[in-house]
């Protein structure tokens, strides 16, 4: 008997397949690299170099870090959750089970590659807003940006998947992902900046998801006005409680075969097709 | 091979049940096949055949029952089982993106043994599409490819799920070529179907499953009493014309067409003709034949519904 591959080698094997399947989906790597870029380009355009909200930097300072969260999201949570869910309709997660690849391998994977598609969005939002818009990075606030996009992204990975576990289908979990990112967004101050005259509930709701979480010490991280080195532990924390239950709940109520309505409905087609 | 391998069956399914709900899908399924052999589990649509398959590879739980493949639980979805087995589903799952060489490399990567990816690419006959997105492909180069997946990791047993649904006449021959080439390196098989040349062709002994219950099996020449049954004599006959026919107690007739079941066909034959000859009749499309395994099947899961 030959040696069994080892897991390091699994894992880099199952990540780059993983990405290369995201770049040769152009609707996925639209809507992941560019989307949030255009709004980035179109808010810039509008806003110029206005300073505004409560952050008094310019509008470019405060929406490239903002979008790049925004991108971030869109490469863990919304990706996630509707390729996981479109593979399992397919059929191809039932495929997957039944190899010896060892579950979490792939799963861990999948998140690998999502955090990977994140920091290039990130980087290519971050580099545009530097090269052109005069967007400010600090030394200081390096280290704290980077881990709360660790955790950040490691959170919505996981709510990705636990969305991708609970939908009936690839189109509810494109649904899901829609209706509680698009809203959040705005209440989260993505698209919004936050000023003095936010209304105090928007404030307050939006503390209960960790979107808010990871925008405001991430975009706080680009202030020229934050003191220190920018860490802010309670949110980093709070996310990773969320973190942590999502993946729970996601290992939890994870399904590999296809819901069984759609299983005859392909049979069906399929079935017809042979007949004719 | 172990001596183990020798004297425990490969597959041991004992008072299988499983239910959806109210469905009762499989009603108490036993059987068990043996290493080297080619398994056909033949029924018609909504028999059970799938949801027997996916319990033994893991992906289904049973209801009750006892099930033992290559001396693991299949239920317990192990590495170790999973690196001996492969798997070949009824339906087609694809990524699309990718082409045909890099699929099978990836899902190759996850056996410790494994094939040759030119080789499969060009036993299942797809050399043409190596590099094609298999978004691209036909149904069929599909099916032949998730064939090449089942076998990528060299496996002991091979589960297939109505393999060669949809195939063009020539690629059906070609996937039973590449069937019988795996039984020849003494691999054991799985097969579901709902063609009786294929189950003739390619199994060792056959189930024929209807409704959840296993309602004969035998190797394909005697299932059903075949090597035993009667020989059918047919022939088209006007109905003012059958006084003093020779052997009226064996014959049935239904419009026209007289069937003669005859345990003695050499005698009978000939009274029927001596007396056809006697009579100056002429015995339009006259045909002496032995049941064939489909008459067999069509008898045994009482469908005239499915064909
Ligand atoms: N997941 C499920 N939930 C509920 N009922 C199911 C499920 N899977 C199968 N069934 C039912 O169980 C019965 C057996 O189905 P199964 O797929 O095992 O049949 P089959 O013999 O493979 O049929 P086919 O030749 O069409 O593939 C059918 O009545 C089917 O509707
Ligand atoms: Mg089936």
């Amino acid at each position: 008997m030959s040696e069994r591959p080892s897991n390091r080698s699994l894992l880099q094997i199952q990540s780059a397949y993983q990405l290369r399947m995201f770049f040769r989906s152009p609707m996925a790597a639209f809507f992941t690299l560019f989307f949030p870029l255009m709004i980035f380009l179109v808010f810039s355009l509008v806003f110029g170099n206005s300073t505004s909200g409560v952050t008094g930097v310019t509008a470019a300072q405060y929406y490239a870090p903002a979008m790049a969260v925004f991108a971030a999201v869109s490469a863990t949570y919304t990706n996630l959750a509707v390729t996981t869910a479109y593979q399992r309709d397919l059929g191809i997660l039932k495929r997957v089970r039944g190899t010896p690849l060892p579950s979490s391998i792939y799963m861990v994977a999948k998140i690998v590659a999502a955090t990977l598609i994140a920091a290039l969005a990130v980087g290519i939002m971050m580099t545009i807003g530097v090269v052109f818009y005069g967007v400010q990075i600090f030394a200081a606030t390096i280290l704290s940006a980077t881990v709360t996009f660790g955790v950040g992204v490691a959170t919505f990975a996981a709510l990705g998947l636990l969305v991708a576990a609970v939908s009936s289908s690839g189109e509810a979990a494109t649904s899901i992902t829609n209706a509680t990112l698009l809203p959040l967004a705005f209440f989260s101050g993505i698209f919004i900046i936050p000023t003095a005259d936010t209304p105090s509930w928007i404030e307050t709701f939006s503390r209960i998801f960790p979107l808010k979480h990871f925008v405001e010490p991430f975009v706080a991280a680009f202030n020229p006005e934050t003191v220190g080195a920018g860490w802010d532990w309670a949110s980093i924390l709070y996310m990773s409680l969320w973190g942590v239950v999502a993946v729970i709940l996601a290992i939890r109520y994870f399904k590999w075969s296809p819901p069984q309505g759609r299983e005859v409905r392909r049979r069906g087609r399929q079935s017809a097709s042979v007949d004719t | 091979m172990v001596w183990w391998n020798v004297l425990m069956p490969v597959i041991e399914v004992t008072d299988l049940v499983k239910n959806y709900g109210d469905v009762e899908a499989v009603r108490g399924v036993s059987f068990s096949v043996e290493a080297g052999e080619v398994f056909a589990v033949l029924g018609p649509n909504g028999a059970g055949k799938s949801t027997i398959v996916e319990i033994l590879e893991g992906h289904r739980s049973k209801s009750s029952g006892a099930v033992s493949v290559l001396g693991h639980d299949p239920g317990l979805a192990e590495r170790s089982y999973r690196e001996r087995i492969g798997i070949v589903l009824q339906d087609p799952a694809v990524e699309g993106q990718l082409t045909v060489e890099e699929v099978i490399n990836v899902y190759g990567s996850m056996y410790p043994r494994r094939r040759k990816t030119g080789d499969l690419i060009e036993l299942v006959g797809l050399e043409e599409k190596t590099h094609a997105r298999i978004k691209t492909l036909s149904g069929g180069q599909k099916r032949r490819l998730e064939l090449a997946l089942g076998i990528v990791g060299d496996p002991e047993l091979i589960f297939l799920d109505e393999p060669t649904t949809g195939f063009d006449p020539s690629a059906r021959r070609q996937a039973w070529s590449i069937i019988d080439n795996l039984t020849s390196l003494g691999k054991t098989v799985l097969l579901t179907t709902h063609y009786m040349d294929e189950a003739q062709h390619l199994a060792d002994r056959v189930a024929v499953i209807a409704d959840g219950r296993i309602v004969a099996t035998g190797t394909p020449e005697t299932l059903g009493g075949r090597d035993t049954a009667r020989t059918v004599i047919t022939f088209h006959l006007d109905l003012q014309t059958v006084e003093g026919f020779p052997v009226a107690e064996m014959a049935r007739l239904d419009s026209g067409l007289v069937t003669v079941k005859s345990d003695n066909p050499t005698r009978d034959l000939h009274l029927i003709t001596g007396w056809a000859l006697d009579h100056d009749v002429e015995l339009a499309g006259l045909k002496v034949a032995r049941p064939s395994l489909e008459d067999v099947y069509l008898e045994l899961t009482g469908g005239d519904n499915h064909v």
